[in-house]
Parts: C-alpha cells; structure tokens; sequence
C-alpha cells in the first residue's frame, strides 16, 4: 500500500494524505506538471479528465473537463498559487463553465502538495483544504462521483450546474 | 442524497460551524473524556458563565454535545457518534485522494517507454482512461 497515513481535521476543514512513491521527485513532478500524465489519474476511469489548459507557474491556470459515462462534462479549473519544482505546489481548484472561468457559487478548495526525496523514492504528502462546511460537504458528495460509481446518477445535478 | 444519509446539508453546516469556534472545540474534547457541568466548565476559561453556557448552547444544537440530569446539576456530554458524522463526510474524500494515489502508483511503476530522444513538442496523445497496451509483462490484467 502506498499511503502511508491520512488525517481529517473535522475541525479545520482539511484532509491529509501522506503517500509514499516509487520513484524521484523530479519524476513525481512530472505527474502533476504535465498534463498528459496528469489527466491519467486525476479523474477516475469511470470519469476521465482531459486538462485543456494547464501551466504550472505562479498565477497560472489550468482547466481541465471529466467526461462520465453518459457523455456528460463536468468543467473545472485551478488557479496556481505557489510553484516549486520538483518539491511542491499550492493551487485552488473548482468547478467551471464550459470556457475553463470559474463558477462562483461552487465550492473551491485549497490544495497543497509536498514532495519530499526519500529512501524509497519520494514521501509526497496533499493537504486539501476545504473553506468552509458547506463547501466540504458539496465537495463530499462529489467525491462520490469518484469514489464511488453507484453513485454517479444521483450527483449529475450537483456536477454539472444548471 | 447519500451525503444526507450521514448529515443533513443544515446538521453538516451546525457541526461544522459548532466546531469552527477553539473554546467549543476545547469543550468538547473536555467532555467526550469526561461528563462536565457548566459550572465546572465554566471555570476553566477566561470568560462568563454566560458565555460558555451559550458556547455550550451552540454544541447542543449541533447535536455534539447533550445535557443530562446528574444529582442536582446537570452535566455536559460529548456524542462520539455526531463527531464520527461529521469525519464521514471527508471519509468520502479520502477515498477520492486514495484512488488518486493507486492511479499515481500505477504511472510510476508500469514499464518505462524508452527513452525520448525526440526535442520537445506535442507529445503522442494518449487516451485517458488508459488501458495499458499489452506488453511482454506476465499476469497483467486491466481490471475495470
């Protein structure tokens, strides 16, 4: 098993996973900088992402589309805040309309990602920060979406606002 | 909703903003250890009576803490189970994080290409999901 350990902080809001992965960081990074690799596994088989735009440098901005099995989209985006190849980055990440500009009224959450040289190759650890409470829980219920295909016809309406 | 069947969206907002405030965080670790009265609770912060008694007011409404008669006082509980609510909802989230991380894992240790040597450009697109072409690696099976 590769992670290592999680943590949920129903206090602060957040959730840290801590992963320990077989190869450098300068490869881990490589995962999260390009987004051919990126897309491979930031959205499930059942919902695969497509990042449309993706340019890790501070103020950049990405957005990508999660296609499910219907052929529904699902649009987001994230705002890069902190750049630090191959040891880190900080970015927000929320929901989209169809040209990549963010949607207001859908929760954001602040994501940190460290990457760390170890012996086995790299300890990386992501810190998800969720805003607020309301925020975690509509994020929470489209983390189903991911982590759960059952669940997926009862979330269309939360993926894709009306 | 499945969420709902955890906590309600308005039970979700009231533990969470129960929970957002450090005093009523502390009351509560305090009292899921140990049963308090106000009173007792009350001495142990820099503030009135009335103000932790309306901390602990908040706590009850969002279900994490209950008061029951005790002798003549009445004493402040913690419920394990409301707080274990709350931590489910990031329990879905995790496993989001989770799955991720199996993906990641899987990239880093499936064989290698070989080596580019091509200068940089657009890359050959790949087809995402993707369904690793079979390769000269025994037992490889593509689960869905």
């Amino acid at each position: 098993m590769t992670v290592v350990s999680t943590q949920q902080d129903t206090e602060r809001l957040t959730l840290t996973i801590v992963a320990e992965l077989a190869a450098a960081p300068e490869r881990v990074w490589d995962l999260w900088a390009d987004p051919r690799q990126l897309e491979r596994w930031w959205g499930p088989p059942t919902w695969p992402a497509t990042f449309v735009e993706h340019d890790l440098v501070p103020g950049g901005r990405s957005h990508y589309v999660m296609t499910g099995p219907d052929g529904e989209q699902a649009h987001g985006w994230w705002e890069v805040l902190e750049v630090d190849p191959p040891r880190g980055l900080r970015f927000r990440d929320g929901f989209a309309d169809e040209t990549g500009a963010p949607n207001p009224e859908l929760p954001t959450t602040t994501g940190r990602v460290e990457l760390v040289g170890s012996a086995d190759g790299t300890r990386m650890t992501v810190t998800t920060e969720f805003g607020t409470a309301e925020h975690m829980e509509q994020l929470a219920a489209m983390g189903m979406v991911e982590g759960m295909t059952s669940a997926m016809g009862q979330m269309d309406g939360l993926l894709v606002p009306a | 909703m499945v969420v709902r069947e955890v906590l309600d969206a308005d039970a979700a907002d009231r533990v969470f903003g129960a929970l957002a405030d450090p005093t009523r965080r502390d009351i509560v670790s305090r009292v899921l250890d140990r049963p308090a009265s106000v009173t007792a609770l009350a001495e142990r912060y820099a503030m009135s009576f009335a103000a932790v008694q309306r901390h602990v007011a908040v706590l009850e409404r969002a279900g994490l803490v209950t008061k029951e008669a005790h002798g003549r006082e009445r004493l402040v509980r913690g419920d394990v189970a409301r707080l274990r609510a709350a931590s489910q909802v990031l329990d879905r989230y995790e496993q989001v994080w989770r799955h991720r991380v199996r993906r990641m894992d899987e990239m880093l240790t499936e064989p290698q290409p070989p080596p580019a040597t091509a200068p940089p450009g657009p890359a050959p697109r790949r087809r995402s999901p993707s369904h690793p072409r079979p390769q000269s690696q025994p037992h490889q099976e593509d689960t869905p």
